[in-house]
């Protein structure tokens, strides 16, 4: 239930118009489609991508984009918004960027001529045409999840949620960030026991406010990088924009970064069950509070949760962890191993950067087409036999027994 | 883009938060006039929230005073006329939109100029843009349209960017077929020159004309990035230039066409009068083609930028002049001249040893002959000075006489 503050909140102001919208308000009114008519041919436009390499590009055929050109989705936007990225990034062959976001829920359809076969190329061979995705938000499935910390510094779980009915980053107006980050607020305030904290406005938060959020590794910045920034989702920065977090700092949610919401539970050390449990409990109750307030989240049979990128859809779940494998990461089958337990390795500086000292940010690979709990499992699990492969190694063991099949 | 979303939202929840802004748009867009514009677009579709993006995004420049909106085609400039004309009144000098524009290229009117110091001046330039009536902008052009803008100016033959085939047989205005019909291709005697598409240029020629310092890059200013202009790059950019290497035509930088005569040295005369004949003879040219440029006789030549707008003019020099430049009334100076400073890597530069861009500051409201005059007069009164410096004498008095122009 809502806490007393925000009760207050909406009593007050029910007379005058609610500070948030409710979704009826919301869909009374339809955005207005675009009256631009491209003048020439589709052939005239087709994109030049000889020299790129990402997933759209494979996918994206003169026939396929003449089909798509001139539809445009019920909010309006067109299959030329959702290629930005793709055509201005030209990509590298040996990192595999998907290079197409969503403006909103329904382009996953009305493009799907695209979007399909991206997704099934990114998410090995999951096909939304027949495939359905398994949501498990349950921690009590998970079994053991106490990593060793001699090796295992730190755990953490990531998740982005979209907001049914508003545009995606890309492509959202200022009015509609600005709702989300309305609908975000009232869904913190609904946050109880360890999980109540404060919100800090990108905007408006004050100087000492800002350092504290930096030292806590908190603060997320303009995006820098040019798959976000040719996407269209740095305008009007820091309109909107903010960060949630609660007393203890170790649950934390952004919001209208790369997705509307960005729910993350973290802590030192390798107690992942534990970070899983509180992240479970987090998301659920944001999405209660959500609920209660007349919005939902954007989710479908197929798709499971659906997000800004294509490469994010199912439960958008990152679990990862930053572990200590000096020895092991030296070794030839290193790339190897971790392609067979599912798992990616990045730098501890986030997805562009790479590896300091031997320490590695190890994360699951997959997203749809495995439930939360499957893929905090196959890091627990994965995670577990990397440390017995790096103790084994101080010993100057073999590992040759102890490679996953 | 965005579209905008009159049925969901009021012009007050969509307003921008200029509150920190110093630009021309977030001093003149009222939330009236906002909501004025929010009900129109341009007939390609171009709105308001377009337009102003740049100026949302970029708050401020430490050197200039942005403008913050662009135009997307010609018809920007009428349809948001309630925010472009207060702007460009600002920009301008208090331009009226009663005011008419005087053009006048006929280099015979120009005196002096031909031998300015080459112990001071290191190179002469000048420049202007052009655009091509019936197509729309850079932050607001489709692909195809960027594509005819290359082949109306430009040589047909490096043109091998058409992603399949069967496009190019549908897709035949018969202009295209003749790469000889071209405008730049027509150029001859100490014009004539060669196209070199960016996306096609060899390793050698990228070389080369990197040397000469023709080459242009990838914008990597905010300003530029925010309002769109570098979409799809590289395709239809590419640099025309003479054999001669002192005239050359930018195609889809940040305009249609820059057009640019430069030369070492101090003789301006001669650049200006080459530039005033490459002009005429390319209008002439795209004319017999059945293309002209965009022009009316109250805002002159019609560019991408309000502060381009009139003559498109930036006639400048590269200056020594490390002891005035420390002078606590230069800038005063240069205000009084109508000139304007820069870094020698262009307008997001500051100089580091004593060698300044120096330029004419006005665009419109003065013709091509009056401003190239005015960067002459000053470019020489400006030598004396460091003379008279360098000698150790007071500079006081000439300074105190300096009438403003």
């Amino acid at each position: 239930m809502f806490s007393k503050k925000v009760g207050v909140a909406v009593a007050a102001a029910s007379s005058a118009a609610l500070w948030y919208k409710t979704r009826e308000q919301h869909v009374a009114g339809a955005r207005l489609p675009p009256t631009r008519e491209l003048k020439y041919p589709p052939g005239a436009d087709f994109p030049d991508l000889k020299n790129h390499h990402n997933i759209m590009k494979n996918h994206l055929t003169p026939g396929c984009y003449a089909k798509l050109r001139d539809v445009t989705t019920p909010n309006g936007f067109t299959l030329d918004q959702c290629i930005q990225t793709g055509v201005d990034n030209q990509g590298h062959p040996f990192i595999k960027i998907v290079g197409l976001t969503a403006c909103d829920e329904e382009s996953y359809e009305t493009f799907k001529d695209l979007f399909y076969p991206v997704i099934k190329e990114r998410h090995n061979g999951y096909d939304p045409e027949v495939d359905t995705h398994p949501i498990d938000l349950n921690p009590a499935h998970i079994k053991g999840g106490k990593l060793d910390e001699k090796y295992v510094l730190s755990s953490r779980v990531r998740t982005g949620r979209a907001i049914r009915g508003l545009p995606h980053p890309p492509v959202c107006s200022r009015a509609e960030r600005r709702e989300v980050e309305n609908i975000a607020i009232a869904a913190f305030q609904g946050l109880s026991s360890d999980l109540s904290g404060q919100y800090y406005s990108l905007k408006t938060m004050s100087e000492a406010d800002q350092d504290k959020l930096i030292e806590d590794h908190f603060l997320f910045d303009k995006p820098v990088s040019p798959l976000l920034t040719s996407a269209g989702m740095a305008r009007d920065w820091p309109d909107a924009r903010g960060i949630f977090h609660n007393d203890e700092k170790n649950f934390l949610v952004w919001v209208n970064e790369e997705d509307h919401l960005r729910l993350i539970s973290m802590e030192k050390g390798g107690d992942m069950k534990s970070v899983f449990a509180r992240f479970c409990k987090g998301v659920n109750q944001i999405e209660k509070v959500v609920g209660e307030i007349g919005w939902e989240f954007q989710k479908s049979e197929n798709l499971g949760y659906i997000l800004t990128c294509p490469s994010n859809c199912g439960n958008g779940l990152r679990c990862g962890v930053h572990v200590k494998l000096p020895l092991l990461s030296k070794d030839k089958r290193f790339n190897d191993i971790l392609d067979k337990l599912r798992l990616q390795k990045r730098g501890t500086g986030g997805v562009d950067t790479a590896a300091v000292g031997g320490t590695f940010d190890i994360s699951n690979l997959d997203r749809l087409g495995k439930s939360e709990v499957q893929l905090v499992q196959e890091v627990i699990d994965g995670v577990n036999l990397l440390v017995e492969m790096e103790k084994r190694l101080e010993k100057r063991g073999s590992i040759d027994r102890l490679m996953p099949k | 883009m965005p579209n905008h979303n009159t049925a969901r939202y009021t012009a007050e929840e969509e307003y921008p938060d200029l509150e920190k802004h110093a630009n021309h748009m977030a001093h003149c867009l009222t939330k009236e006039i906002y909501k004025k514009m929010r009900a129109v677009q341009t007939p390609s579709g171009f709105t308001i929230d377009n337009a102003i993006q740049t100026g949302v995004d970029n708050p401020g420049h430490p050197f200039i005073m942005t403008v913050g909106c662009v135009a997307g085609d010609e018809e920007s400039y009428e349809t948001f006329a309630d925010l472009f004309d207060p702007v460009i009144e600002a920009r301008h000098n208090g331009y009226k939109k009663s005011d008419m524009h005087k053009t006048d290229i006929d280099p015979d009117h120009l005196k002096g100029g031909e031998n300015l110091d080459p112990k001071y001046v290191l190179s002469s330039r000048v420049r202007t843009g052009r655009s091509i009536r019936g197509l729309c902008l850079p932050p607001h052009c489709s692909r195809a349209e960027r594509r005819k803008v290359e082949q109306i100016s430009c040589e047909g033959k490096n043109h091998n960017h058409r992603g399949a085939n069967y496009t190019l047989q549908r897709f035949k205005p018969c202009s295209y077929r003749q790469p000889s019909v071209t405008a730049l291709a027509k150029l001859d005697g100490e014009l004539k020159g060669n196209y070199y598409s960016l996306k096609g240029m060899t390793d050698k020629q990228q070389d080369q004309l990197i040397e000469d310092h023709f080459l242009f890059d990838k914008p990597v200013s905010p300003l530029l990035l925010a309002s769109g202009m570098a979409r799809d790059w590289p395709d239809a950019r590419g640099i025309w230039h003479n054999d001669k290497k002192n005239f050359l035509v930018w195609i889809n930088e940040e305009d249609h066409l820059r057009v640019i005569s430069m030369e070492k040295g101090g003789n301006m005369n001669a650049v200006f009068k080459r530039w005033c004949t490459g002009l005429q003879l390319v209008e002439k040219h795209m004319k017999e083609s059945g293309y002209e440029y965009m022009w009316n006789p109250h805002l002159g030549y019609i560019l991408t930028c309000p502060s381009n707008l009139g003559t498109g003019v930036r006639a400048g020099v590269h200056l020594k002049i490390p002891k005035l430049s420390q002078q606590p009334k230069f800038d005063e100076i240069l205000k009084k001249l109508r000139l304007q400073k820069r870094g020698t890597g262009g307008v997001d530069t500051a100089s580091t040893d004593g060698t300044f861009d120096i330029s004419n500051a006005d665009r419109l409201g003065f013709s091509e002959v009056e401003l190239v005059q005015m960067v002459i007069d000053g470019v020489e009164f400006m030598i004396d000075l460091e003379k008279k410096l360098e000698k150790g004498e007071s500079i006081e008095a000439e300074v105190d006489g300096l009438k403003q122009k």
